[in-house]
């Protein structure tokens, strides 16, 4: 999507979004509505309006333990759609993050299993694979130029095939075996996979996870010049090399991002349930673009934030478990599941445009 | 294009900094317990091997790659070939269309037997014809228990998945459960609705179905919770496969729900939980004896003539219970990945 030619000029410093900036024609609107302008507003808008109306339509959802819930499904989403965002903003997409989730769980199982090791050297090998993988997808795309739809693509069917014919032939089954009782598993489910109790809920680690991650990924945005780059290369490429941007550096190391993501996420799928089967995770790379889609970032680069992926991811768990709350026809479930996402990025568009109509 | 904006040796410390720790780690940190080490030796079945002439039997199935379900099935259609002196050609897509393309493939090649799944009889039909009429004789396995007989097939070897959800409502009828949720993994899937709607018909309660998306595991665990809470009153939770029911378990555990679990399919772990009683029961379809079978009476055919189920009646492999009172039984040969 980055190879496709931008009209607008080139971006040397980035669009910066933050009240802080005073150019003369933000000065010109009100605070509101300038507030109302920035894409995780609409949103949160948007993810609020749904909230309401599961909240009047499925009286389970008033329930606090049903939004601790609904919180771990998006987080599970949520921390790998934080990286798909920031990837996205640099103007490249990862379709083989799904694949990729699996992948590293397997690795940390069967290398742990296999050689019956402590859990802990699966995992730091996992996390090696992973980089690993996002290395290769970055590098790949700025060794050929080829869109990064294509690169991943390859890599997403290459990981799908290696995820079920590796796990085979190491384990002569489809599944990985159970680790639950070998040395460091506790530990490692401590801190992948553990929960702890706010006021009687049940809260998972990984919603504490999802919202550390992405206040670090709003800081690295908003107030270092590392963020600077991915708005510019994901701008425009070559004025962003034009004035030293190193464009190469940056690609590559959003896609390891991803990779870091990816693992997090597999590593959380192999503590809480103990094996995983390789032929799981298809289809999940299409969700985590959509939440950073819905969060607003831009399908063509350059423009977006770390926290409206957050409402997106919320926006989405929030949909899916509503629906089972609501008690409603199961055979709709996914029409109702595209209706309300539709209905809700809508809302979010709405209010920008209105906002930014003068 | 190639030019790195950061010096080489910035990227590589980080990298020679992980692999100096994973090779510590490596060096000094065997686990105590669990893993290969404490895994028995498993021989896998064994018959010896016939000496009759070689045949290459092609065996396509409608499976998604990487489930442990059908896994089992192919590794009982491979203990039949490696006895029967058979060359096994194994081929699976979950599209009807494409498996067509499969079976015609298998024609092409002008395999000596074909053993395919009828999960979707309609778009096959006319290439099983192709196959009859080249002469290369056809078994049906799994799925297409209605269809086997009017399509030409020599014998069918499965479970009719509407008497083992019958089998299956009946059973928890009796225990006093009034309220049942049937969990889908696969929207649309005519062997999955037909399990649950045999359930429904043969339990005397409620049952509700559930859809879940079964590729992607925290949802299936976040969408059973829910339900459970939006509905209190569920007291039996039946899933259709071995990874789904041990997901579930974890549900119920986390909600507080009284509900017990029972399900089809089996696999190790799940043996495990039925060992342990988190799992109440499972009906075995039995994929191992599917998979063998179909192999071994295209053998049979080939050398004998022989018709498994007499050309009548197909050859049924469940439904077969898995309870606490006959897991024991079981657990060695689910621990191989062959029951």
């Amino acid at each position: 999507m980055s190879m496709t030619q931008h009209a607008e000029p080139a971006v040397t410093t980035p669009p910066a979004p933050g009240p802080k900036e005073t150019d003369g024609r933000t000065a010109q609107r009100s605070t509101a509505l300038r507030l109302l302008a920035r894409p995780e507003v609409g949103v949160f808008l948007g993810a609020l309006a749904v909230l309401l109306f599961f909240l009047i339509t499925a009286p389970p959802m008033r329930d606090a333990g049903s939004m601790a819930n609904i919180l771990y499904q998006s987080s599970t989403i949520g921390i790998m759609a934080l990286p798909v965002a920031l990837l996205m903003i640099g103007g490249e997409f990862d379709l083989s993050s799904g694949v990729a989730v699996i992948a590293s769980a397997l690795t940390a199982a069967m290398i742990t299993y296999q050689l019956s090791m402590n859990v802990w050297v699966g995992v730091l090998l996992a996390l090696a694979m992973s980089l690993a993988v996002g290395f290769l997808n970055g590098w790949l795309l700025v060794r050929t130029g080829l869109p990064s739809f294509l690169i991943t693509l390859g890599t997403f069917l290459i990981l799908q095939g290696i995820n079920l014919a590796v796990t085979k032939l190491v384990t002569g089954n489809v599944a990985t075996d159970d680790i639950s009782d070998m040395d460091g598993f506790s530990q490692a489910k401590a801190v992948f996979a553990s929960s702890f109790d706010v006021g009687g809920v049940e809260v998972k680690i990984t919603v504490v996870w999802w919202l550390v991650f992405a206040a670090l990924a709003t800081w690295v945005l908003l107030r270092t010049r590392y963020g600077n780059w991915i708005f510019a290369v994901g701008g425009n490429k070559d004025s962003a090399r034009a004035v030293g941007v190193p464009v190469t550096f940056t690609k590559i190391s959003l896609f390891m991002l991803v990779g870091f993501g990816a693992w997090f996420v597999g590593m959380h799928q192999l503590f809480a349930f103990n094996t995983v089967q390789s032929g799981e995770g298809v289809g999940q790379e299409l969700i985590y673009i959509a939440a950073a889609v819905i969060g607003g970032c831009l399908l063509t680069g350059g423009a977006g934030s770390a926290i409206g992926p957050v409402f997106g991811a919320f926006m989405f768990g929030m949909v899916q478990q509503g629906i089972v709350y609501a008690g409603w026809n199961p055979d709709w479930f996914k029409a109702f599941l595209g209706v309300m996402l539709l209905g809700a990025t809508l809302i979010n568009l709405w209010v920008s445009r209105a906002a930014t109509r003068r | 294009m190639s030019r790195m904006s950061l010096p080489r040796s910035r990227r590589i410390v980080p990298a020679v900094a992980v692999a100096a720790a994973a090779a510590l780690v490596l060096a000094g940190c065997s686990s105590s317990s669990g893993g290969k080490k404490a895994e028995e030796s498993a021989a896998g079945v064994s018959a010896g091997k016939a000496d009759t002439p070689r045949l290459t039997i092609a065996l396509v199935t409608h499976a998604p790659s990487g489930d442990t379900f059908w896994d089992t099935i192919r590794k009982g259609a491979e203990a039949a070939a490696a006895k029967d002196n058979i060359k096994l050609i194994y081929s699976n897509d979950e599209t009807a269309s494409d498996q067509a393309a499969l079976v015609q493939n298998a024609i092409d090649q002008k395999v000596d037997g074909i053993a395919v799944t009828l999960a979707k009889p309609d778009a096959l039909e006319d290439v099983v014809a192709k196959a009859e009429k080249a002469g290369i004789p056809v078994v049906g396995l799994n799925a297409g228990l209605d269809v086997w007989k009017e399509q030409g097939l020599l014998s069918f070897f499965g479970q009719d998945e509407s008497i083992s959800g019958e089998a299956l409502g009946k059973k928890i009828d009796g225990t006093g459960v009034k309220h049942a949720l049937c969990v889908i993994q696969a929207q649309g899937a005519v062997n999955l609705e037909q399990r649950c709607a045999g359930v429904k018909k043969a339990f005397g309660g409620k049952t509700d179905i559930l859809y879940v998306n079964g590729t992607d595991m925290p949802s299936v665990k976040s969408t059973i919770t829910a339900k459970l809470k939006q509905d209190s009153s569920i007291d039996e939770v039946v899933t259709l496969g071995a990874p789904i029911a041990l997901t579930a378990v974890q549900a119920v555990d986390e909600t507080g729900s009284k509900a017990k679990i029972a399900t089809f399919d089996l696999n190790k772990d799940l043996v495990k939980a039925i060992e342990a009683g988190t799992i109440e029961f499972a009906v075995d379809q039995q994929p191992y004896l599917q998979g063998y079978l179909a192999v071994d009476s295209l053998w049979l055919y080939k050398n004998n003539g022989n018709f498994s189920g007499g050309g009548e009646q197909p050859v049924l492999t469940g439904p077969a219970f898995v309870d606490k009172s006959n897991v024991k039984a079981v657990a060695g040969f689910a621990a191989k990945g062959t029951r």
